[in-house]
């Protein structure tokens, strides 16, 4: 750690640890009601499960980015936070949004719209959060020695990032419209803007643990984040299917979603090309298995997974299906959780000054995690592909295929402990 | 051999041009295709309550509709079409939690006109041109 004000990526790391957990609980208890063992009904019922989740995973890889970001910025630019505690104001205001926005799940207090439950006043405490962070960022690099590519790519990921947020928050009457626009939000940030804050982060990582020149690697970031956005952006088609407008999507969409894959092989192997080429070894092995991990299974589940039912001809009979949890979830995991798990196996043991470099609690967490993550695919696309044929090929009531297919998530709970038992021993290893 | 300035002018230019071109085909699909697919004429105070029940009550949590939301409840989008109003008002008002096949819905116990309401908003939405989804059962006899 060379600057002091970097601490306060810690506790940002720890939110997100914490927020993982709690997500991951919510995850079993829909894993359990779609076996038929919903005996938490009366007090979390599905939708509550399902928002609480899905929210909890957007909050805490957020809360990883901004850590991620925290400790960046200041290496980077050469320069302090401006000011550390306005950064721990924002942590403590980002807790308490969160946390309002959960409870009121439980109490029917949230907007039904899939992503974007969070009501909308408590957006706008949102927003003012996110600018305060935005902020202390632009504010710091302003002032900073030097404005390398890595970080004004991870700015320019945050900064976009916070921008398409706002599409989400316009009301309309007609729901197409309102899916139209909730698409901004979602997949604007997930396959284009993240891509930008995983990239710039993966960036310096490499930096750091392979010691390739950073005139190479920041020349191949701008590659990787091309091909992101101009994939990426027309490919928001892709949702626009079957939603109420034209055709004209089936085709755009169908054609830049299938080029998506590319941005994610490019990450892949610019990851591993550089850890070829790097004279220098990192004794960090952890967030080294971590770094090319992410690179790794990002392609697999966000590029293959999604080129998988991403054309029209394939999507009409799997959108809406168990396919989507399948790919949703290896492509969450792989793209994001990770690069967020990457930078904490690199960051905390420079933060705590503990040489937690290649124990064997750490490595197992890595293939636990990640064997369990695989598993649970394998069981969400066994189940998928089955709903798929027996309810839009064969004709068979959703409810008739849905008790043919509860087995299936028996192996995926058995398969998801696996994965917990992994996350849990990556957060007792980095506590 | 590839520069770095270079590869900056491929990510900008990239980013620009196919923006332009996604903003250009919104526009299009916004102003034109959707009043008429969405049939806005039929958009009245009732179907737009409707909407917002939907939405207060996160039946997206466990249904889908046009295919998007979660998939623990039947895909909603043509239901109007599927079950007609007596089947989905008895749903929607009973006090007993609805449960076929043992799996349970919310009971919201809502009013005959929430209940209206809710029901508007299903026909109308059933009455977009999607495209063909949902598709219909190639093997069904």
């Amino acid at each position: 750690m060379k600057y002091k004000s970097q601490k306060v990526a810690y506790w940002f790391f720890a939110f997100s640890m914490l927020l993982l957990v709690l997500q991951i609980i919510y995850g079993f208890i829909m894993g359990f009601a779609h076996m038929g063992y919903d005996g938490l009904h009366n007090i979390i019922p599905f939708n509550t499960a399902r928002a609480v989740h899905t929210n909890l995973l957007v909050v805490w890889l957020l809360s990883g980015f901004m850590g991620a970001a925290y400790y960046i910025i200041p290496e980077e630019a050469e320069v302090e936070l401006v000011n550390v505690k306005l950064a721990y104001i924002q942590l403590i205001t980002l807790a308490l949004v969160g946390v309002t926005a959960i409870i009121g799940y439980h109490f029917n207090y949230w907007e039904g719209r899939k992503f974007l439950e969070i009501p909308r006043p408590l957006d706008w405490l949102v927003v003012a959060n996110v600018l305060t962070f935005l902020g202390i960022i632009l504010v710091t690099l302003y002032k900073g020695k030097k404005r390398t590519t890595t970080a004004m790519v991870l700015t320019m990921g945050l900064v976009f990032a916070a921008l398409l947020y706002l599409p989400g928050m316009i009301w309309f009457d007609n729901q197409t419209m309102d899916s139209f626009f909730r698409w901004w939000v979602v997949h604007l940030w997930v396959e284009g803007v993240w891509e930008l804050i995983m990239g710039g982060i993966l960036a310096f990582l490499l930096i750091k643990i392979t010691g390739v020149d950073r005139e190479v690697i920041e020349k191949w970031l701008y590659v990787i984040v091309g091909l992101t956005f101009i994939s990426g952006i027309l490919g928001t088609g892709h949702h626009y299917y079957y939603i109420g407008v034209g055709k004209v999507w089936l085709i755009v969409g169908g054609i830049f979603s299938a080029l998506e894959p590319l941005a994610f092989l490019a990450m892949a192997l610019f990851a591993i090309a550089m850890y070829r080429k790097g004279e220098k070894k990192h004794p960090n092995k952890i967030a080294l298995s971590w770094t090319l991990g992410t690179a790794i299974v990002s392609f697999v589940g966000a590029g293959l997974l999604g080129l998988a039912h991403t054309l029209p001809q394939v999507n009409m009979y799997t959108h809406g299906t168990l396919v989507t949890a399948m790919h949703g979830h290896l492509a969450f995991w792989g793209a994001y959780g990770m690069i967020v798990f990457s930078f904490i196996s690199y960051a905390l043991p420079n933060l705590t000054g503990r040489n937690l470099f290649d124990s064997n609690t750490g490595q197992l967490a890595f293939w636990l995690s990640n064997i369990g993550m695989l598993g649970m695919t394998v069981a969400f696309g066994v189940a998928g592909v089955a709903q798929v044929y027996l309810e839009r090929k064969v004709g068979i009531e959703f409810g008739e295929v849905q008790k043919e297919i509860e087995v299936h998530f028996l192996v995926l709970v058995i398969c998801a402990t696996m994965f917990a038992t992994g996350v849990s021993l990556f957060i007792y290893e980095f506590k | 051999m590839l520069s770095k300035s270079q590869a900056k002018v491929f990510f900008l230019g990239g980013t620009i041009v196919t923006f332009i071109i996604f903003l250009g085909l919104s526009w299009h699909s916004l102003s034109s295709e959707v009043p008429k697919r969405t049939h806005e004429e039929n958009l009245s105070a009732k179907v737009i309550r409707g909407k917002v029940l939907w939405e207060k009550n996160n039946c997206m949590g466990c249904h889908t509709i046009l295919g998007e939301g979660a998939y623990y409840a039947p895909e909603l989008t043509k239901v109007y079409e599927r079950r007609g109003e007596g089947y989905i008002t008895a749903v929607l008002t009973t006090k007993a939690p609805w449960q076929p096949r043992g799996r349970k819905m919310v009971a919201y116990g809502f009013s005959a006109t929430d209940a209206a309401d809710l029901i508007g908003f299903l026909k109308w939405i059933g009455e977009t041109d999607l495209n063909g989804f949902p598709p219909k059962p190639a093997y069904k006899k």
